[in-house]
């Protein structure tokens, strides 16, 4: 219940609506008890006496009663609706700004899938707890106590008697429920289990087929398949035996109130109408405490879901504005690397991806870097924007440690065409203005014209109209790519970040990319991670990296001449039969 | 790989019509009869169990009817008259009705959990080792999500109902009737009093499944777009803070966020509304019967004993009423669902073997190509006229533009699909005319998508020869250049890779997959080049690997790196279906053809003087 309650302040604004639901529950549940009573009342005061305006006085009441009922029903339901589901919209809004406002090494620590999940089937979760104990959870608790009271009041010696009968189902059902749970979960497993045999064996159908292992999967398959029909039919024989039980205890509860109080009629202790009242409220007090076994259970499983939702409220942005930071209007884009380290897992210099990184950029250079996978390029110009920030040393923009300057004011200043190409649903245009919504369509034109995108946009049906599949699935990796510079360009920044950014497009296209962006950004300070020593060769400075320091830097002319591992990149790629082919192509 | 995606339909399947699932419309069956004629068949081995259980649900059903009337009887011939010695006696009956019921429900549910879950074993295990005898263009051809929708969701439906439905459906059925009966016995005007809330009670549910089901549809589409946004904006949180579109993005979730709320809140609030009102119409016959039931009894046409059994009856009633109306639903989809799942076991499996075909054991490796020609449509050729003749241990290299029919050659050479035309021999035998598994064996294939599995890194490689020892996996594994990262893995050759090895990266799932290959030893390799961005290092090392994997062995590769073209024996030009250019790298490069403009168009950016 701990992690439950911690969420109880969304809560809070549904107060009154909550208090309110509960009460009517209250109402709902008094109602229904007085049922009984009044039967009593037909049968001992109308019925053996023969007095037929009580009996019709009576049954009066109870359609009264009934119609009352109603009402009250759809006030609390209405009601506990609203309190849930607007606990739940509030709830995800927390969580949807929280996750917002996260930095890129909180979401490295919490998953992205994961996050997805919280948002959506963990809220759910939660929220299906709260309206149970809005409603069902009070409504089991004033059954079981009504109907123990109104039992006591009606013949305190045989609700006594009864009382053993009671506790021994209400333990019976607890000892059932879990066990019944942890069958239910090693089921969930199982099935698991074999969906994932499933699923594999059609993802990699060539595999299979391939290496004539349809007699190995099968075999696979099949032991799954027994597994989890095992387990299931475990599970399911407890549940055969577990109804029958409960059945049975209120039926002989039933019995024994007929025999134990048929006794009492006999010797005149008690009425016809109190046993038939006794024997109501016994099957009412039934269904409440198998209600309370199902919420219970259900309780337990929404407790993991609101841990996971309190772990990401609770987490705290790992780069942030310091409280006297500067906003910075105007830039030089003059970037300095001072001596720093970077590690993900906060060790800094003893196990880091940066590893005493020197590194100045002048204003309108552009810096390549190259570097095998691993070797720390992407956490590198990842420092630049402060999505995440150096573990030791400092990088300064025009000589301000970038700590010191509104984080937001940076951003401003800064371009990126991320590693991996993220495009939102909308239009082609609203994917390249993305940063600066105000653009104008000439704007936009240029910087999808400098990206090399604009022909095969013009060649879409419907332009820079044409819309964008979730995730961009109806364009191609380079098609994305070119999109995703052109939103970078876009914002003209001072400085220009291209992680990787061309590796779908083909090279004549990443030339032209390269020419169009000598002219257009001059005085831009770029910063170009690739993979292709064509994509490098025209920098102003090219920075090798190798597992986090810079091994060599200079032009491509220097660093051919005077960089071993520059030298292996550049051999690798272009190999020896290049020099013939080049001849041969009288180039 | 896009020639494969090509529909045909051959062998597509009909798409699944929507989910089910809350409130949404009820799925039917197109031949619900044969459906359930053929899932029947499956039950047929557990006939007399399913008799067994039949009795026993007729028994606890009746049995637990009795109960009820034999406490009328209690009431009006034992304790109105005070006959303590009568009392005991129908008390000790109903104990035993009672406790015979129960047997007998538990020993029906324990016997129903048997025969349900290993009919279910039976039908899935069938569904399985079918799909795996189906041809390749099966499996392009059906998504992969419909297919698994089909194995999973379609199963389950027909799991809850025969695993609950059948006993519920006779238990509710004879409840009913038997309800009825005795009651219509006791009193019929009290019978038909007690009946008066029932079309009621139909209203009002059918009223509030209609409301709810419409509040459900938009809802669905709300969630849909509230999840779609969701998805998009945590999985692009770096991207949007980057350009500082976060506040936007509040505000747009926010919108839908709203909108979620209301449709949800209408949706709920009739669905939420169901059970307290079938529990008020309870109250309100429970009020019926006793208001009625007190005048009959206070005109002495009734006893108080029979009003007791009523309401007791009146209580039991609803239930099997309202478990009735949900079955029906929940038979439907079983049905349709078993409809989906037989058309798989109805599709054609892949070409079998000529009931003569030879078989292939240890072949040097010389494979022809005479005159191919194939479609994966009957009218739209892929291939036209391909002849190519190699000997044991060259290396051949398919160049060509995307979708000019390279992966297809490969796809014939393995008997994915069949040709249309001409033949392909290896060692002198037309491969149409062997054993397929024989074929495959000899065939090692490493494809550029690498496929691995969620076990261990050693079972990943053995999978090339199960009876493998754990030796020959790490000797193969040093072979691939792979022993090196896989040492430096958590737990070495012991690491679970995890679902589609999002743990390696991209080449080093490919050194796995070369390794698997060469574990195979097979005389014919085929390779699918990877052109995604592996660095250099790696690319380096993947290179050596697959260069001493096809040492001595005949090779096709689908080639992207220039090293591979330069050193094969035989650039093979493709495009658009056609063997258009052959010959050696440099050959082909003073032919000034076809191959000399490719060429120059992927490597032009790289040449510069040294």
């Amino acid at each position: 219940m701990r992690e439950l309650t911690k969420l109880r302040r969304y809560l809070k604004p549904y107060t009154v609506a909550a208090l309110l639901t509960m009460l009517l529950m209250v109402i709902m549940v008094g109602l229904q008890l007085a049922l009984p009573r009044m039967i009593q009342r037909i049968v001992d005061l109308g019925i053996t006496p023969g007095n037929m305006t009580i009996v019709w006085q009576t049954t009066l009441i109870m359609l009264g009663i009934a119609l009352l009922n109603l009402a009250v029903a759809v006030g609390n339901t209405i009601l506990s609706v609203k309190v849930s589901e607007g606990f739940a919209r509030d709830l995800r809004a927390n969580l949807f700004n929280k996750i917002q406002n996260l930095s890129f090494g909180n979401l490295d620590r919490l998953h992205t899938g994961q996050l997805i999940v919280r948002m959506t089937s963990d809220v759910s979760a939660v929220q299906q707890a709260v309206r149970m104990v809005l409603t069902v959870s009070v409504r089991a608790i004033m059954l079981l106590a009504g109907s123990q009271i109104l039992m006591f009041t009606t013949n305190s010696q045989l609700a006594v008697k009864m009382l053993p009968f009671m506790l021994l189902i209400l333990v019976l059902i607890l000892i059932f429920a879990g066990k019944l749970q942890k069958l239910f979960t090693a089921v969930q497993q199982k099935l698991d289990a074999l969906n994932n045999v499933l699923q594999e064996n059609l993802s990699g159908v060539r595999v299979v087929k391939a290496f004539v292992r349809a007699a190995f999967e099968n075999a696979r398959f099949a032991k799954a398949n027994e597994d989890f029909t095992f387990q299931n039919i475990r599970a399911l024989r407890l549940m055969a035996v577990l109804m029958p039980l409960m059945m049975i205890l209120m039926n002989l509860g039933s019995v024994a109130i007929i025999w134990f109080g048929g006794m009492e009629v006999i010797q005149g202790s008690m009425t016809l109408g109190e046993i038939m009242a006794f024997l109501n409220y016994m099957m009412t007090a039934m269904f409440p405490m198998l209600m309370l076994a199902m919420i219970i259970g259900m309780l337990a499983s929404s407790q993991a879901s609101a841990k996971r939702i309190s772990e990401v409220m609770s987490s705290t942005p790992d780069v942030q504005d310091q409280p006297d930071a500067r906003q910075i209007k105007e830039t030089s884009g003059r970037l300095v690397f001072e001596d720093v380290c970077f590690s993900y897992n906060g060790t800094g210099c003893a196990e880091p991806v940066l590893n005493h990184v020197n590194l100045v950029a002048e204003p309108g250079q552009t810096v390549a870097i190259l570097g095998a996978t691993g070797s720390g390029k992407t956490s590198l110009v990842n420092l630049i924007p402060r999505f995440y920030d150096v573990s030791t040393g400092r990088i300064t923009l025009d000589g301000i440690d970038l700590r010191d300057i509104q984080r937001d004011s940076l951003l401003a200043q800064v371009g990126i065409a991320p590693q991996e190409t993220v495009l939102f649903s909308g239009t082609v245009r609203d994917n390249i203005c993305y940063g600066r919504m105000s653009a104008s369509d000439e704007e936009v034109i240029e910087a999808a014209k400098a990206a090399q995108a604009h022909d095969f946009i013009m060649s879409l049906p419907e332009g820079y109209d044409t819309h964008v599949e979730q995730r961009g699935a109806n364009f191609s990796g380079g098609q994305k790519q070119r999109i995703a510079i052109a939103r970078a360009l876009l914002l003209k920044p001072r400085i220009l970040i291209l992680d990787d950014s061309t590796s779908a497009v083909d090279v004549d296209t990443e030339a032209l990319i390269q020419e169009a962006l000598e002219k257009s950004m001059k005085d831009t300070t770029s910063f170009i991670i690739a993979q292709r020593i064509s994509t490098v060769l025209t920098a102003d400075k090219i920075v090798v990296l190798d597992n986090g320091k810079i091994a060599a830097e200079g032009t491509h002319a220097e660093l051919i001449k005077s960089s071993p591992i520059y030298q292996e990149i550049y051999q690798s790629q272009l190999g020896n039969g290049l020099v013939k082919a080049t001849e041969a192509a009288g180039d | 790989m896009s020639e494969q995606k090509q529909t045909s339909s051959r062998t597509a399947m009909a798409p699944r019509r929507g989910p089910g699932g809350h409130g949404g419309p009820i799925e039917t069956a197109k031949d619900a009869r044969t459906s359930l004629r053929r899932l029947a068949a499956y039950l047929k081995p557990h006939t007399v169990m399913l008799v067994v259980v039949f009795v026993l649900v007729i028994l606890y059903t009746t049995l637990a009817l009795a109960g009820p009337y034999l406490m009328g009887v209690a009431i009006d011939q034992y304790l109105s008259l005070k006959d303590a010695s009568g009392l005991l006696r129908i008390v000790l009956l109903m104990a035993a009705a009672y406790l015979l019921s129960a047997g007998g429900q538990a020993a029906a549910g324990y016997l129903m959990a048997d025969i349900s879950q290993k009919t279910l074993q039976d039908l899935r295990r069938d569904l399985f080792e079918h799909l795996q005898t189906l041809s390749l263009s099966f499996f392009d051809q059906n998504a992969h999500g419909d297919l698994m929708s089909r194995l999973t969701n379609d199963i389950d439906a027909i799991n809850r109902a025969i695993s609950q439905n059948v006993t519920q459906l006779m238990s509710s059925v004879i409840t009913v009737v038997g309800i009825l009966v005795t009651m219509f016995v006791l009193n019929p005007w009290l019978a038909l009093a007690s009946l008066i809330t029932i079309p009621l009670m139909a209203l009002v549910t059918s009223s509030i499944a209609k409301r709810t089901r419409s509040g459900f549809r938009s809802l669905q589409k709300d969630l849909g777009g509230m999840n779609g946004l969701i998805e998009e904006s945590v999985s692009g949180q770096r991207i949007i803070s980057a350009f500082r579109r976060t506040e936007d993005t509040k505000q747009d979730f926010d919108a839908i966020n709203q909108k979620v709320y209301e449709s949800s809140v209408q949706a709920n609030t009739f669905a939420f509304l169901l059970m307290p009102l079938t529990g008020i119409m309870n109250h309100l016959n429970i009020a019926i019967i006793a208001g009625l039931g007190g005048v009959l009894a206070v005109e002495g046409i009734v006893t108080v004993g029979v009003v007791a059994t009523f309401i007791t009856y009146s209580q039991r009633f609803t239930e099997p009423m309202r478990s009735l109306a949900n079955m029906y639903n929940s038979i439907q989809s079983a049905l349709a669902g078993a409809e989906r799942v037989f058309e798989i076991i109805d599709q054609q499996p892949e070409i079998i073997d000529d009931p003569n075909a030879m078989e292939l054991k240890d072949i040097q490796g010389d494979v022809i190509f005479d005159h191919v020609n194939f479609g994966y449509l009957k009218d739209v050729p892929v291939l036209k006229d391909i002849n190519l003749h190699a000997k044991p241990g060259q290396t051949f290299a398919l160049v060509g533009p995307t979708g000019a029919g390279k992966t297809t050659m490969v796809n014939l050479l393995t008997r994915f699909y069949e040709i249309d035309g001409g033949k392909v021999t290896i060692d002198g035998h037309d491969i149409s005319k062997v054993k397929k598994a024989d074929l495959r064996r000899q065939l090692g294939i490493v494809l550029q998508d690498t496929f691995l599995f969620s076990t261990s890194v050693m079972e990943n490689i053995r999978y090339g020869r199960l009876d493998a020892t754990d030796e020959e996996v790490i000797d193969a594994a040093k072979l691939a250049n792979a022993d090196h990262f896989v040492r430096h893995l958590p737990q070495g050759y012991d690491t679970t890779l995890s679902e589609r090895a999002s743990n390696l990266s991209q080449g080093q799932r490919q050194l796995l997959a070369i390794a698997r290959a060469v574990l195979a030893d097979p005389a014919i390799l085929v390779l699918d080049e990877a052109t995604s961005s592996v660095d250099t290092r790696t690319e380096v090392r993947i290179q050596k690997g697959l260069l001493r994997l096809m040492e001595g062995r005949t090779s096709f590769v689908i080639a992207h790196r220039l090293s591979t073209i330069r050193d094969a024996d035989q650039v093979l030009v493709i495009d658009q279906g056609k063997l258009i250019e052959r010959g050696t790298h440099h050959e082909l490069l003073d032919q000034k053809g076809f191959y000399y403009n490719l060429y120059m168009s992927q490597f032009r950016g790289q040449v510069q003087p040294v």
